[in-house]
């Protein structure tokens, strides 16, 4: 800690950091653009300026930036000063001489950073008389809406979209006061992280066109602090609702999890939640004709099916605990499986036993970014958990990062620090298929079959540590990269394994195991981060629920008759002959989705439950974290919680211990009482019992306006609002003042700070964990963890031993391709492709090929092609994708339009 | 008086070539500097006071040791002339490029020595093509014999050296915009501390000189800092090239001792004002520094003496305001220059100087309100050194302010007429 003094007072302040972000820990309101805690300093904007004294006598002082200012023990500065006052108001002045003043159409109107500093430093009228510089804006697609006239040069878009986000088609344009930021021709923005400008951009110039659809000020916004559902990271998200519709999702800051930024799928994937395919009343199937029915009905309808049957339930990845949980009492643990293919299910309770049993420690996505060698092994990450490719991207500076403090270089001083490294990038392996988009910042990159993949993996581990298992037939160049992987990450100080089940390759997570188990028993703090497909895939893998295809067997011999599927789409789990075969024989079928599905069309009876907004649940990450989703609004309809119905058909069938489910608290206390592995789960929010002062937290911003009319048409008594005994939050602006623990934040608004940078004020300190830490529960711990920083090297009983042996060789065929799956961070996820925004991104069905390939099947880019594989004949348009492995092609799953063939498989391609 | 730099410089300003430079005594300063240990070279330009002619005025030596020296030190380090002479009024550094072209590819050389850079450029204005030309051609004679390349005449020492025309904007000549310039990326200013001696092309050591203070260099080697220092009639090293434009009888430039009145120049040198005008002011070293008037003319032309008056020494290289001149006029032409070279980044450039620009426009065409020469002041203040990410904007700013002193009655008869009284 280091003493500063600012207007006259002393504070002790942390070391490293800049005066301006230790002024804002302080709680001093500084005025700020170009800074963003996540980008650091550039002194561009000039708005942060203060006074600075050499000394306790100096009473004149200079002019100084406080962004660029290190804090440094003694530092005086004055916020108060005159003259600094009077400076920051005319920098406002000049911002703001060619800005539109549009405030009341301005989407960003009412969350604007530019309004919110005009207000702070008290700029007020306009003495500009001249012309405007005006520009022409950009159609950058679906996501982002362009308005350059709004724009006031801070830099932080270029900053964020080229140096952070790694993305190439946003750039500062010309010079002067006509600095035009956009893209060199109209288009869609190609980074998937693109959507965080929305935030990033202090004011109207980038904003969310998926809102303007359906536009509603931030006021007047009903918000719940939310998880994102559309992969298995879970971000923390705030969704916003307004007459019974989600308006738009921004990122709700967990300093452990995805911090200031959201992918893409994770912001505009939510509109699937206003789809007209939603199921809003329970639905009987009689004769062919489904009919809609009240949710008592339905029961006792259902509850005739259940009684006489022998049942069996399939839970959902894509489902909370709860509702799995609740699945599984109704069904009995013998009866509930897993509703995931076999060898993903496999895979799942594979990666768990390794996190559970092993060394290495799954790392947050904060801890990855810190990460300083990476190996990735056989997943393309950006595709299959993006927010994950964005913290590894920021990983490639921890290395370089020892030159810049080695010149004395603070490492928030960006530009500077940006200079003093240039183009170096810490030691990162990408192993994949195919080309990733992380492979720009990769040291070395290794095209690959899943099983080569897997070899190269059991080579680095067998160069780490001599006694893993070595590899056969290694070729010298594969040996020789593998001992360059092993070598730097040995050097490393946190060295990271990324992989995963996206490849269903067991002996990959064998071998990143393998990997990060070598170097811990050498005593390094590795950690090994697997991917997780959905956004409750190791909740559901914690149950350990029977394998999917098992539950043929069960219908098949006679064991059950009946299947109630909890929000799942079957068809996206096997191939459709299968679950066909599966549904045909079932005599009843009881389906609980919030979506229209190939499985829906075949129920009895549908439930209809209620996706992320409108309940609350629990979901676990792929980092093992436990964490809440609060309901953002009563849905209309028939619409319940899964876990809801289900108790009511626990009740129905005279289970009554169920009865005592009345909330989401209750049904975890009776997870966390019947499964160890969830005993932690409950902490992962306050009860529904909370209060601060005896009061609620309000979902609605204290000025959120129209509650007196919005429904007015309808009726003009005013209706109560909706009570919500399950949680601690209210559907209401009436609730505490203060500000509620980190897990409950419906919305980051602090007086005088309407914008998302409000965040500043719930943190304990810039940039770092929220007040009272960061929300989520980690319910995943190795047993044996190497700590970081701890005593080196494991004691003797801690020698976890290595996992499986490496496959053989692969074999390219010359008349067959190893069809692997490739995935699309807009498409492949069964909820956010629902929404019309990523469904516009979302690419057409197709098989990738590489040049060599197409030559050798007679078949050219966009060429029709016949792709038999597993039995079934696909007929597909031709994608050159050059880079992919020898011998192995790729097929998009997920995508609407592409049946489930179980890749990787062997495929013939031919020309129709 | 003894000529240093132009004595080479031909009436005709023909090439001097490396035969003709080294009958002069050329690659002298390199020989004798390859005998020496680099920090005896850097102490002896330290004694010298000899100071950055680019208009900083920085401590050539001071700037040369704060360089990482030894095998610790981040390699290759870097040396770049700034040659890129965008100051407006400012030609002195292409007279020493067109007439003598191998005085700087030594002082290059030597500069490149002391601070151990195995790597030189010469950032060079676009326009310069006759600069270029004969850069080129004494940088391959050089090569040829020895001065340059692997082993410098038979040395451990070994410079590659290579000429880089600008892209061409005003930022390119700032220390770091050229930096960054060189690197193929926008010009813009890079943040200090870090200094280029530490962190700079390439996020390397360098150090970026102006091609007139390099020229110097190999003299201070071979005839020591004492007889440098003799050169000058103050406390600043060396002799100064001094230029002039504008109505007098003879523009031009002169290589003169340092501290030279500004009375001499303008009166013996340029030869006084043309007949039929007179003097009202001047801008001592190019664009952006502070008018100066009659009241002035006494003042020594060094780094010291200038400012003591309120303005700079610059460039060395004065522009002079006659009376047949609006002097409005005279700053709107400035500060358009200034408002268009503003690279965008910093917001009191950006802003200010636009809003100047049109200001200044509104009054010369008769539209001015008197709350605009307030408003002209706030921004002079606004832009001031500290203020802004560089120094294009102070430096943009001071004719501006200055001339609002000098000349406030000029800018009053503008708004109070509503035309420009120079304009018929």
């Amino acid at each position: 800690m280091t003493k500063i003094f600012v207007d006259g007072r002393p504070f002790d302040v942390p070391e490293n950091q800049s005066m301006l972000q230790a002024c804002l820990t302080l709680g001093f309101d500084l005025p700020y653009f170009c800074w963003h805690p996540a980008l650091g300093s550039v002194g561009a904007c000039r708005q942060c300026a203060v006074k600075q004294y050499r000394d306790e006598k100096d009473s004149r002082g200079r002019i100084v930036m406080s962004c660029m200012t290190p804090v440094a023990e003694g530092v005086r500065i004055s916020i108060r000063d005159a003259e600094s006052v009077s400076f920051r108001a005319a920098v406002i002045e000049g911002l703001m001489q060619s800005h539109p003043h549009d405030c009341p159409v301005c989407d960003e109107g009412g969350e604007c950073h530019l309004q919110d500093m005009t207000v702070m430093t008290g700029h007020a009228y306009r003495r500009y008389r001249f012309s405007k510089r005006t520009f022409r804006n950009q159609n950058l697609g679906p996501l982002v809406n362009h308005e350059m006239n709004r724009c006031i040069q801070c830099y932080r878009c270029v900053r964020y979209y080229r140096e952070y986000a790694g993305g190439h088609d946003l750039k500062e344009f010309v010079l002067r006061n006509l600095v035009y930021f956009g893209r060199q021709n109209d288009g869609v923005l190609e980074n998937e992280f693109a959507g965080n400008l929305v935030e990033i951009c202090p004011t109207g110039v980038f904003t969310d066109k998926t809102l303007k659809q359906h536009y509603t000020r931030k006021w007047d916004l009903q918000l719940a602090p939310s998880v994102c559902v559309h992969c298995g990271i879970g971000c923390n998200t705030s969704p916003g609702e307004r007459y019974g519709t989600l308006r738009r999702i921004v990122n709700r800051y967990n300093g452990e999890v995805n911090g200031y930024f959201l992918c893409d799928r994770g912001r505009f994937g939510y509109e699937f939640v206003n789809s007209p395919e939603r199921l809003r009343q329970p639905r009987l199937q009689k004769g062919g004709q489904g009919e809609t029915a009240d949710g008592p009905v339905a029961l006792v309808h259902a509850r005739k099916l259940l009684d006489g049957g022998k049942v069996i339930g399939i839970g959902s990845p894509r489902a909370s605990l709860e509702a799995n949980f609740a699945l599984r009492t109704l069904v009995g643990q013998e009866r509930f499986f897993a509703g995931v293919e076999d060898e993903e299910h496999r895979l799942t309770a594979r990666m768990l036993e390794i996190l559970r049993s092993g060394l290495a420690r799954s790392p947050s996505l904060g801890e990855i970014e810190k990460a300083d060698a990476v190996l990735v092994l056989g997943e393309d990450v950006t595709q299959t958990a993006p927010r994950m490719a964005l913290s590894l991207r920021q990983s490639v500076r921890q290395q370089p990062f020892e030159l810049v403090d080695k010149l004395q270089i603070p490492r928030w001083l960006d530009h500077a620090a940006r200079e003093a490294v240039q183009d170096a990038k810490g030691p990162f392996f990408v192993a994949a298929p195919h080309p990733t988009k992380l492979d720009d910042v990769a040291a070395a990159t290794y095209r690959a079959s899943p099983d080569d993949l897997a070899r190269l993996g059991f080579a680095v581990a067998h160069a780490i540590d001599s006694s893993a298992p070595d590899v056969p037939q290694l070729t010298d160049g594969v040996r020789a990269l593998a001992g360059r992987i092993a070598e730097a990450l040995k050097n490393a100080k946190r060295p990271l394994v990324v992989s995963g089940p996206s490849l269903k390759c067991e002996a990959l997570i064998q071998a990143a195991a393998n990997v990060a188990w070598a170097l811990c028993r050498a005593g390094k703090p590795a950690a090994l981060s697997f991917t997780a497909p959905e956004c409750n895939t190791l909740g559901l893998g914690l149950m350990a629920a029977r394998p999917l295809g098992e539950a043929q067997q069960a219908l098949k011999s006679g064991e059950a008759d009946t299947i109630v599927i909890l929000e799942n789409d079957l068809y996206r789990r096997a191939p459709r002959e299968q679950v066909d075969a599966l549904l045909a024989s079932a005599r009843h079928l009881i389906v609980l989705d919030y979506l229209e599905t190939s499985t829906t069309h075949k129920a009895e009876v549908v439930f209809p439950s209620a996706p992320f907004a409108e309940c609350e649940g629990t979901f676990i990450s792929n980092e093992g974290r436990a964490q809440r989703a609060f309901q953002v609004y009563v849905p209309e309809g028939g619409i319940r919680a899964a876990w809801q119905w289900l108790r009511d058909l626990l009740i129905a069938s005279g289970a009554n211990g169920a009865a005592a489910w009345q909330g989401v608290d209750d049904v975890l206390k009776t997870l966390a009482g019947s499964l160890p592995a969830f005993s932690a789960v409950p902490q992962a929010a306050p009860s529904a019992a909370f209060r601060m002062a005896g009061e609620k937290v309000a979902r609605e911003p204290h000025r959120y306006s129209g509650r007196t009319a919005m429904h007015a048409n309808i009726n003009v008594s005013e209706p109560k609002p909706p009570d919500d005994p399950e949680s601690p939050l209210s559907f209401s602006m009436e609730g505490v003042s203060e500000q509620p623990p980190p897990a409950l934040i419906p919305f980051f608004w602090s007086p005088g700070w309407n914008s998302i940078q409000s965040v500043n004020k719930f943190q304990q300190e810039i940039a770092g964990p929220l007040r009272g830490g960061d929300p989520g529960v980690r319910v995943i711990e190795p047993a044996k963890p190497t700590e970081p920083d701890g005593p080196a090297g494991p004691d003797g009983n801690a020698r976890a031993d290595f996992l499986g042996a490496p496959p053989a060789v692969f074999e390219p065929q010359p008349d067959r391709v190893l069809l692997v799956p490739i995935y699309h961070v807009f498409g492949s996820d069964e909820t956010s492709q629902r929404a019309p925004a990523i469904r516009e991104l979302t690419p057409k069905p197709y098989v990738a090929l590489d040049s060599e390939a197409a030559r050798r099947f007679g078949l050219n880019d966009g060429d029709l092609a016949e792709v038999a594989v597993n039995g079934a004949v696909e007929r597909l348009p031709v994608k050159v994708r050059d880079g992919m492995a020898a011998g192995v092609a790729g097929l998009p799953v997920g995508l609407p339009g592409i049946e489930n063939c179980r890749l990787p498989a062997w495929a013939r391609i031919t020309r129709p | 008086m003894e000529k240093v730099l132009t004595k080479n410089v031909r009436p005709d300003l023909s090439y001097v070539d490396l035969k003709a430079y080294e009958a002069s005594g050329g690659y002298q300063g390199l020989r004798k500097a390859l005998t020496m240990a680099p920090a005896e070279i850097i102490d002896e330009v330290k004694k010298s006071n000899l100071r950055g002619r680019g208009g900083g005025g920085f401590p050539t030596g001071v700037k040369w040791s704060l360089v990482p020296m030894g095998g610790d030190a981040l390699q290759p380090k870097y040396l770049a002339a700034n040659a890129d002479e965008m100051e407006p009024g400012t030609f002195k550094d292409r007279l020493l490029m067109e007439g003598d072209p191998h005085q700087l590819v030594e002082g290059m050389a030597v500069a490149a020595y002391a601070i151990e850079a195995s790597v030189a450029y010469v950032f060079l204005r676009g326009e310069y093509q006759l600069s270029e030309e004969r850069l080129r051609r004494a940088i391959a004679e050089a090569y040829e014999q020895h001065y340059l390349g692997k082993n410098v005449l038979g040395s451990n020492f070994s410079v590659e050296m290579f000429v880089h025309m600008s892209g061409g904007r005003y930022m390119c000549g700032e220390e770091t915009g050229l930096l960054n310039a060189l690197e193929g990326k926008r010009a813009n200013p890079r943040t200090k501390p870090p200094y280029p001696a530490v962190s700079g092309l390439f996020g390397k050591p360098t150090i970026v000189q102006n091609v007139e203070t390099l020229c110097n260099v190999p003299y201070i080697v071979t005839n020591g800092a004492d007889w440098f220092r003799s050169l000058s009639l103050t406390q600043d090293g060396g002799t100064k090239i001094y230029g002039a434009s504008g109505k007098v009888k003879r523009p031009g430039l002169w290589e003169l001792p340092m501290g030279t009145t500004i009375r001499e120049i303008l009166e013996e040198h340029a030869g006084g004002m043309r007949d039929g005008v007179k003097f009202r002011g001047l801008l001592p070293g190019g664009a952006s520094t502070d008018f100066l008037v009659e009241e002035h003319l006494d003042v020594k032309m060094d780094f010291t003496e200038v400012q003591k008056v309120g303005s700079r020494l610059g460039t060395g290289t004065m522009i002079v305001l006659d009376d047949q001149t609006c002097p409005v006029g005279m700053v709107l032409n400035l500060e358009h220059f200034f408002a268009q070279e503003s690279c965008g980044w910093c917001t009191p450039c950006w802003s200010g100087l636009s809003w100047a620009e049109k200001a200044l426009d509104a009054i010369e065409n008769g539209q001015g309100q008197s709350a605009d020469l307030d408003h002209l002041s706030f921004i002079c203040k606004i832009c001031a050194p500290g203020n802004t990410f560089c120094a294009l904007a102070p430096g943009a700013v001071e004719p501006l302010q200055s001339a609002l002193k000098y000349f406030r009655d000029d800018f009053d008869r503008h708004i109070g007429e509503k035309r420009c009284p120079w304009k018929a």
